[in-house]
């Protein structure tokens, strides 16, 4: 066995922790959608490397918002937009709190991980990258990470970079550092491998950029709802997520950069809230983080975020992680015991995803199966081509875990795995 | 609730185990590329066309049993036909994988791909089912880029 959880003698392990600070079955009630019959049957929910499903408290906090508070923010003198803008900025101090930012105005609100990135590309990349210049990236990358690079390389003829991975989904440290020198302008890497579940040892890589002065910044789109962040400690310049990985609604993100980094970049978008004086001849952009939040932002959304951010750290970051840590451990153990089985990133770093082959049944066919059962699995590339160029496959199964899935879920994935291998048979 | 044996049926497990015509066409005149970007399945069909009629098919790639399947059922069912009657047979063909009633009498001119009638239950595998016959499509049109389901 490889985890942590499985090394420890069974007193000392940390999944005793759970007991007093983490009772799954009471965590369930929170989220209405688990109490759904899908064909029949009871939802087994593991999609949530995709999004995850959302506690009744982020539900009621945009509900609240649009039955009580709607108004905009930033303009009115009225006491709806004051309410509202106060709500707002104050989802803002949440996740500054959340990621340990220095200061609320190093957050940006954005769309989503994706919108985080482009953004970067498009505005500090646009402003530091010249022809034969690079950009290193890693061969984990979800296209999210690898495309708005792509684009930004070919404007300015640089080189997209790609650091190497192991037969286990490991990154090659060594090769990373190696592709680091005075022609690299900015690194990208995620933190967690969403196909994979690989996690990457990042506080070490951005040590190692920061020896040639290049920023970093992290997808963090898949750490975020396993493990806390610590944006200071990691010294990374950018850190991005999207909001409904993590509990919150779709279309609402964080752009965290340091505020040295967004102080010179220019404008991402143009547009009201980002401006501090408008005339035709020149316009003065707004301070941070407002230059970067040009029109209405989703008032909603980061709302909802912040119930999310609220619930996610009533729980305990340190509770979560354990309990989905064992989950991992058990749902590893069990399913690569199947035979035909073949796991695709056994890392021994890793978070939320189980990958996997079985037998010469495609993973498409898996899906279907499964999904008469009323198991919820991806099935597919997972937007990570690259990564399945990788291992020369076209697609995986990927069973991906949260906070509300038990064991008893695990056990239903495994019993459909198996009724796969009777229908193929 | 749909049946998993409907649309898994042994005839469908079987051809997509052992697909039939599953090789380079040295004859083919023509060719095209399939591909469903959702799922990655790939499939090239090569087609030795002789005037109006398929002389010889085959067909090569990757894929999920549905497509895989229905790729070979495919070129087994179309061979020797003209491309009039191949275009109706993709026709009834989508007619029955979309749960659109068919035609009075096309049921016995579908002969063995009567079997993918269970795929109507399973709407996201309908472009599975009919990857092969979107690329024979295009082949069959003297088309060369790659035809998508997506």
């Amino acid at each position: 066995m490889t985890t942590a959880a499985k090394r420890l003698p069974r007193e000392s392990r940390p999944a005793d922790v759970r007991g007093a600070g983490f009772d799954v079955e009471k965590v369930r009630r929170d989220f209405p959608i688990l109490r759904r019959k899908i064909r029949g049957r009871a939802l087994v929910y593991l999609d949530n490397a995709a999004t995850s499903q959302k506690p009744q408290v982020v539900i009621d906090a945009m509900r609240r918002y649009y039955e009580r508070d709607n108004a905009n923010i930033h303009r009115g003198v009225h006491f709806l937009s004051e309410h509202a803008t106060e709500e707002f900025e104050g989802a803002r101090r949440k996740m500054q709190s959340f990621l340990n930012a220095a200061d609320a105005s190093e957050i940006i609100f954005v769309r989503g991980a994706t919108e985080a990135i482009n953004l970067v590309a498009q505005t500090y990349g646009r402003a530091h990258i010249r022809a034969g210049d690079e950009v290193l990236i890693t061969a984990m990358e979800h296209h999210s990470n690898i495309v708005p690079w792509q684009i930004l390389c070919e404007e300015k003829s640089a080189r997209l970079r790609v650091a190497p991975i192991s037969d286990s989904g490991e990154l090659l440290l060594k090769e990373f550092e190696n592709l680091l020198g005075p022609q690299t302008r900015i690194v990208a890497l995620a933190h967690v491998s969403n196909a994979l579940g690989s996690i990457n040892p990042v506080q070490r890589l951005i040590a190692a950029a920061h020896r040639w002065n290049i920023p970093v910044l992290v997808d963090g789109a898949q750490a975020v709802p396993h493990l806390k962040v610590d944006v200071q400690a990691l010294d990374c310049d950018f850190y991005v997520f999207s909001g409904h990985k993590v509990y919150g609604p779709t279309g609402i993100g964080v752009l965290y950069g340091k505020s040295a980094l967004l102080d010179v970049m220019p404008p991402y978008q143009g547009g009201g809230d980002m401006i501090s004086s408008v005339t035709f001849e020149k316009t003065i952009y707004n301070k941070l983080p407002y230059k970067f939040e040009a029109g209405t932002p989703h008032v909603a959304g980061a709302i909802g975020l912040g119930a999310a951010i609220e619930y996610v750290n009533g729980l305990g970051m340190d509770n979560i992680a354990v309990h989905e840590h064992e989950l991992l451990a058990y749902a590893s153990e069990t399913v690569s015991a199947i035979p035909g089985i073949r796991l695709i990133g056994t890392a021994k770093e890793k978070a939320g995803v189980l990958s996997f082959l079985l037998d010469s049944i495609h993973p498409h066919d898996i899906g279907t199966i499964l999904d008469q059962e009323g198991i919820a699995i991806r099935t597919g590339h997972h937007c990570a081509q690259p990564v399945m160029q990788r291992f020369g496959i076209a697609a995986t199964a990927r069973a991906s875990f949260a906070l509300y899935n038990t064991r008893e879920e695990v056990d239903a994935l495994v019993e459909g795995i198996e009724k796969v291998r009777e229908v193929f048979a | 609730m749909p049946d998993l044996r409907e649309l898994y049926q042994e005839v469908i497990l079987e051809h997509s185990k052992a697909p039939r015509n599953y090789r380079e066409l040295a004859t083919a005149n023509h060719r095209a590329e399939g591909y469903n970007p959702l799922c990655g399945d790939h499939f090239t069909v090569y087609l030795d066309l002789e005037g109006d009629s398929i002389r010889d098919i085959s067909f090569q790639g990757s894929g999920c049993a549905i497509s895989q399947a229905s790729a070979s059922l495919m070129t087994q069912s179309v061979k020797g036909k003209t491309r009039a009657e191949a275009a109706r047979l993709f026709d009834q063909f989508h007619k029955l994988v979309t749960g659109q009633s068919p035609a009075n009498g096309s049921r016995a001119e579908l002969g063995k791909l009567a079997v993918f009638s269970g795929v109507s239950e399973f709407p996201v595998r309908v472009k599975c089912a009919t990857l092969a016959w979107h690329a024979l499509h295009a082949a069959m049109q003297g088309k060369q880029e790659t035809v998508s389901t997506e």
